[in-house]
């Protein structure tokens, strides 16, 4: 078994509160077209923070993907899962099997996560009918919608995969940590392909317990588009977000093998926890692991910190930003004003929760192939301890056709940490 | 109620179940549910449910073990309204 595969990237899919498929992903980033709206439906149940980022028009778009048949067992969260599975697919020039097919497609799986999963599904129907004495009445599609694994078990059969097909979940660190662990699979010749990345559905029962602790931001329900400021001196926590990012990883070889399109290399992924100790705890990160996640994925990559074009950073409007950015500086050993360019996809799409990695994984790679960074909005009054840096924040997306190399890193709940480092190809 | 329009309404509740919908066609009472109409078989449970509701009856687990085929259904219904 050859056990150092070069892994490279062949498609893509995504569905994001502001835009689904690549071309139109790409414009609302290079335009810094806001997903974040007003919701009737948190306030109805006073939520503080009452905007959030799901994705529009799904309702008429996945009876593009999906039969009714397969529908009647999907919540949003297998839903967006399975729109951005397919597109990635197709987007690396597969052909989907047909599903009377007698054969399997041995040599793709796909790890794909979640962070709080179908949640929703055992509040509105599980839940009630239980404790109503009804369990006769709950029908056979409840348990597909709440093993953690539906998402990535519905996409298996969607796509007839027949490698590894799994779900991590990492909370916000799940859609990187996915992307890192089917590139340690590709690149220990375990899988020719993985589909990698995450998925989130968008429900009061996913974020009220965000609102409760008082980490989402309540100060913006009446201007939404701003309400998502990370890196901004008024952040005031984050904005919820749902949706979902695949990517196709490939190993090098297959993808020459059949002549497939490639978007960019993973030259390093790493992945790790701060052990609640040393200032981390289960919702804050101990920033010695941060920076040794950053340095190992980097190290892996057999790159200088110098050679890195940008930061897609973890960046998610809460007190820890301007921890985060002291600690890629610490981690990569650059002055302020050398580090690459600085930004956050949240505050275009919200935070997505075990979807942010893979829509962030997405959005880099983009970024990669078009040669641009997109901007950051809503940090014009860029947090103090953040002033340094202030010249490598862009506000507005600016065109880097250069650009070679983005490192891309979530930092999740239980102190979790993940680095991917993707080159152009 | 007559024996068409009780299965008029099965294959009304059957239909979203199919994954075969060009047996839906010629479907006839001989039709099985799981053979010709290619319904996950998990989805019986639903499909029995559906009937609950739709028909106003009880379908005990031992008499819906027996639904193989279109006209099982609705013979199982007529038997039971009668």
């Amino acid at each position: 078994m050859t056990t150092s595969e070069r892994v490279v990237v062949t498609g893509l899919g995504v569905l994001a509160p502001n835009a689904h498929g690549l071309q139109a992903f790409a414009g609302a980033l290079r335009e810094g077209k806001s997903g974040i709206r007003f919701h009737q439906h948190l306030a109805d149940v006073n939520f503080g923070c009452q905007v959030g980022g799901i994705p529009e028009g799904v309702e008429a778009l996945q009876k593009q993907y999906l039969t009714d048949e397969e529908l009647l067992a999907m919540n949003p969260n297998m839903i967006y899962a399975a729109i951005a599975a397919i597109d990635a697919y197709a987007d690396a020039g597969l052909k989907r099997l047909p599903a009377d097919a007698d054969e399997v497609d041995w040599d793709t799986g796909a790890i794909i996560g979640t962070g709080i999963g179908g949640i929703d599904t055992i509040a509105e129907k599980l839940a009630p009918k239980t404790d109503q004495g009804k369990v006769n009445r709950l029908g056979s599609t409840m348990v597909e919608q709440i093993m953690s694994s539906g998402n990535s078990a519905r996409v298996a059969g969607l796509l007839g995969l027949g490698n590894q097909v799994t779900t991590n979940s990492s909370a916000c660190n799940t859609g990187t940590e996915a992307v890192v662990d089917a590139f340690f699979r590709i690149r220990e010749g375990r899988a020719k392909r993985m589909l990698a990345g995450g998925s989130e559905g968008h429900s009061k029962y996913i974020w009220a317990g965000f609102d409760a602790m008082k980490v989402l931001n309540r100060t913006r329900n009446a201007t939404p588009a701003e309400a998502s400021r990370p890196m901004s001196g008024s952040a005031a926590g984050f904005v919820p977000g749902s949706g979902a990012g695949v990517l196709m990883l490939e190993s090098l070889s297959s993808a020459r093998a059949r002549g497939a399109r490639i978007y960019a290399e993973i030259l390093g992924g790493y992945v790790n926890c701060g052990g609640h100790r040393m200032g981390g705890s289960m919702t804050a990160p101990n920033p010695t692991s941060v920076q040794r996640c950053i340095q190992g994925a980097v190290a892996m990559a057999g790159i200088k910190p110098e050679q890195i074009g940008a930061i897609n950073g973890h960046l998610t409007a809460t007190f820890a930003d301007p921890h985060e950015v002291a600690n890629w500086q610490k981690a990569l050993g650059l002055a302020p004003e050398k580090m690459p360019l600085i930004h956050s996809t949240k505050s275009l799409i919200g935070h997505a929760l075990g979807a942010a990695g893979g829509i962030e994984c997405v959005t880099s790679v983009l970024e990669l192939q078009h040669g641009f960074v997109h901007g950051s909005i809503n940090c014009e009054d860029l947090h103090p301890q953040l002033t340094a840096f202030a010249s490598r924040i862009p506000h507005r997306t600016v065109d880097v056709p250069d650009l070679k190399i983005i490192a891309k890193a979530s930092f999740g709940f239980g102190d979790v940490n993940g680095c991917v480092i993707f080159q152009k190809f | 109620m007559e024996q068409n329009e009780v299965m008029g309404k099965v294959v009304d509740i059957l239909r979203p179940f199919v994954k075969n919908p060009s047996a839906l066609t010629g479907i006839s009472m001989d039709t099985s549910i799981l053979k010709d109409l290619k319904v996950n078989s998990a989805r019986l449970v639903d499909i029995v449910l559906e009937i609950e509701d739709a028909f106003g009856i009880a379908v005990t687990d031992e008499a819906a073990d027996q639904v193989k085929t279109v006209g099982d259904a609705v013979s199982l219904i007529l038997k039971t309204k009668a």
